[in-house]
């Protein structure tokens, strides 16, 4: 842990999906700058963890706070307009990626990174030109700029995404799982990109499989279980002495 | 609703009588009620023509009045009586006590009866009786109809236009038809296959009907019967028509010779005398103008429904899979009534039904109306599974962008729905263009109104079902390549390589 300024910070967050628990009590918080990989088996709430982050989905209760935006929600509190704009706000904090790229496949490159900056923020059309230009150069895609998603490759179209969160200037990005759905050669382009913004101080949550990526290039490793965070450790730290009798049973598996 | 307002407003202004002008004596007709009543002129297509129309304008010119004729469906005559579409309706109304409880009735202007028509050269039929155990066509709910059940012991087979049935005769499918007798002269008259034969069946008086209680009127038209029956015009008429008859000599005691030759029956035979295919073809040409401005009618009405259908089937949708529990609720409830009830009784109920409470619309947009409600339902569900066939992650994706609900569905998600549903939207859009025929029940005359008028009037469904066949797809076909070009270019994107 760097001991920089808090800028994430998540206190006993639930989440259930009918009826089922999923997050039961999380506690996390994340200086700003570091890059943080959450892990764990399947269905453990990594996902659901991350996607409460920014409220893409809504937790049940708990506390989340992101670069100063601070969301407090009882159990029970009804999710009301006041903390529907909370959450919009918080949103402007966050980045996200997905598995599945999710780029818009009715437009190009180039119109995937401007639409939003247009839109949520009234950016003028020569501006988010230039904002989608430097971006895309940025994550090696500028000689790719006018074609649509459909062709192009999967590590192409991730980084274009992750272009794409870019250009709304977050504080945070969130990956969800950003190479799995990417073939084995395509991956570390993608992690290349991470590193790169890694390297220009940004702060970053991945939800991971990619144990080799974890260990070389997070700061430090959250651990979950069942719902809870179970351990956060150091990279070296987790991977060659965990703590946790559960961390050890799941890391065996990719020893 | 508070929309269509000022346009109701400008319709009904139209309506009204402009003050300082000639008194008018509308009265309602159906043009395909065939020939002789009033029906296309078969040498100037588009021309209404009919012995009624020289009635009507007789009467009309007796009372002062200038006539001007309103088409309107022969089964909503009374209907559009009663809402005012017209002062009077002179069409072939029998007076019978049924009809005279819904409308008031003039003195008859023309009396005739039914007449037996065979096939030349079968064993004549004298009258009813001689009918029974035989197979004998008829118009449906004609009096013809009544005289041949009440006889008893007669297979009745009725038709709604006069020439299947004896198309039906001559075809073999059927032994007799009984009809009045102005329709046999001219049907089966002139047929060399066919035979009038018997006796005058039963007696038909038809007279002119006025909305209940409008004594005025009555009393009016009722003296220019008077008028046109003593100067010999009534009988000048029928002459030309080929259609006095012996129970007029002894109704109005006129025993004379035929006082004027019938040139409008020959015209008529003449006109539609079975011809080589050059002349054949010549008429098809004389359609043109009739056809083309139907097609106009039919284009105009369908365009314009099928806009407002789209725009309100979107809202549905939208209100479906994104309004809430109560929009979604509403929106079904819409939807589920539209599609649960037939077209044709959601038209007659805006164009008859409303003016009940009020609402009082011109034939054009009601029927515009009632299309594009009645097609919303059916968009709406079109775009309710387009909405749904979008990923749900790119809604996601699109609100981790921080675009509100509203952002997110204008430019992520309906962009990509559109594509989806231009194919379905296309299908309906061609569906619309033809149920557009039905509102010819509201005296629209639009295509399939004037196949009906002219297919009647020049007895050939063959050749003019053809030519508008050829019509409708002529109409579509822009459509349906716009719709393919637009998908093609929407497509190009999605493609690998383009």
């Amino acid at each position: 842990m760097t001991g920089a300024a808090e800028i994430v910070a998540v206190e006993n967050l639930h989440k259930s999906f009918d009826d089922q628990p999923i997050l039961r009590g999380i506690d996390l918080t994340i200086a700003a700058g570091d890059l943080v990989s959450i892990i764990g088996p399947s269905g453990c709430g990594k996902s659901t963890l991350l996607r409460c982050l920014n409220f893409i989905e809504t937790p049940d209760s708990g506390r989340v706070a992101v670069a100063g935006v601070q969301i407090e929600r009882a159990a029970g509190q009804p999710f009301d307009a006041r903390l529907q704009a909370k959450a919009h706000a918080l949103r402007a904090q966050c980045g996200m990626v997905f598995q599945s790229f999710n780029l818009f496949p009715h437009k190009t490159l180039r119109e995937n990174v401007m639409l939003a900056p247009m839109v949520v923020k009234g950016m003028g059309r020569d501006e988010a030109d230039a904002l989608a230009v430097r971006l895309l150069d940025k994550v090696g895609l500028k000689p790719h700029i006018d074609r649509h998603p459909a062709n192009m490759s999967g590590g192409q179209q991730q980084r274009g995404a992750i272009a794409r969160a870019l250009a709304m200037a977050p504080q945070v990005m969130l990956y969800d799982e950003p190479t799995s759905a990417l073939d084995p050669e395509l991956v570390d382009e993608v992690l290349q990109v991470m590193r790169d913004l890694d390297q220009d101080g940004m702060t970053q949550i991945v939800v991971t499989h990619e144990m080799r990526f974890a260990r070389d290039a997070s700061d430090y490793i959250v651990f979950m279980e069942g719902g809870h965070v179970v351990e956060i450790s150091d990279e070296d730290e987790i991977f060659e002495n965990p703590r946790d009798p559960r961390t050890r049973r799941f890391l065996k598996r990719f020893a | 609703m508070i929309r269509v307002l000022p346009l109701l407003f400008a319709v009904l202004l139209s309506a009204l009588p402009a003050f300082g002008q000639e008194k008018l004596l509308r009265w309602g007709g159906d043009a395909n009620s065939g020939a002789p009543y009033v029906f296309q002129d078969p040498d100037k297509p588009g021309h209404i023509i009919g012995v009624e129309v020289d009635i009507a304008n007789a009467i009309a010119e007796a009372m002062g009045r200038q006539p001007r004729f309103v088409q309107n469906e022969w089964g909503s005559l009374v209907p559009g009586l009663e809402i005012g579409l017209y002062d009077a309706v002179i069409n072939g109304l029998e007076i019978t006590p049924e009809r005279a409880a819904a409308v008031d009735f003039s003195v008859p202007y023309w009396i005739t009866h039914a007449q037996f028509a065979i096939r030349r050269g079968d064993p004549p039929i004298d009258d009813l009786a001689a009918a029974r155990g035989k197979t004998v066509g008829t118009l449906k709910a004609s009096q013809a109809e009544m005289l041949l059940t009440r006889a008893g012991g007669i297979t009745v087979r009725t038709y709604d236009q006069e020439i299947n049935a004896y198309d039906d005769l001559r075809n073999g499918r059927i032994d007799a038809v009984l009809l009045d007798a102005p329709i046999g002269v001219y049907y089966a008259g002139p047929d060399r296959a066919l035979q009038l034969v018997g006796r005058p069946v039963g007696r038909i008086e038809y007279g002119v009907a006025v909305k209940k209680g409008n004594a005025a009127l009555l009393a009016e038209i009722n003296q220019a019967i008077a008028t046109i029956r003593q100067s010999g015009k009534l009988r000048e008429i029928l002459d030309r028509w080929n259609l006095w008859s012996p129970v007029m000599a002894d109704v109005t005691g006129d025993k004379r010779p035929m006082t004027a030759q019938p040139t409008a029956f020959d015209a008529y035979v003449a006109a539609t005398r079975p011809q080589g295919w050059e002349a054949r073809l010549m008429r098809y040409v004389a359609f043109l103008p009739a056809i083309g401005k139907a097609a106009i009618t039919t284009i105009e009405i369908s365009l314009i429904s099928m806009a407002l259908a789209i725009a309100l089937g979107a809202m549905l949708a939208l209100a479906r899979v994104y309004g809430g529990t109560l929009l979604d609720r509403l929106a079904l409830l819409y939807i589920e009534t539209v599609r649960g009830t037939p077209l044709l009784i959601q038209i007659l109920f805006i164009y008859y039904g409303l003016p009940n409470i009020g609402v009082k619309l011109d034939p054009f947009l009601a029927g515009v109306l009632a299309l594009g409600f009645n097609y919303a339902a059916y968009e709406a569900e079109n775009y309710r599974a387009g909405l749904l066939a979008v990923p749900r992650q790119q809604y996601e994706a699109a609100v981790a962008l921080n675009m509100t609900e509203r952002q997110a569905l204008r430019h992520v998600v309906i962009p990509q729905a559109i594509r989806l549903v231009l194919p379905p939207t296309t299908n309906d859009f061609i569906s619309l263009l033809k149920d557009s025929s039905l509102v010819s029940v509201i005296t629209m005359v639009e295509l399939t109104q004037t196949y009906v008028q002219l297919s009647t009037t020049y007895y050939d469904y063959f050749g003019t079902g053809i030519l508008i066949g050829l019509v409708y797809l002529l109409i579509g076909l822009p459509f349906v390549r716009l719709a393919r070009w637009t998908e093609a270019r929407l497509h190009r994107a999605y493609r690998r390589g383009g």
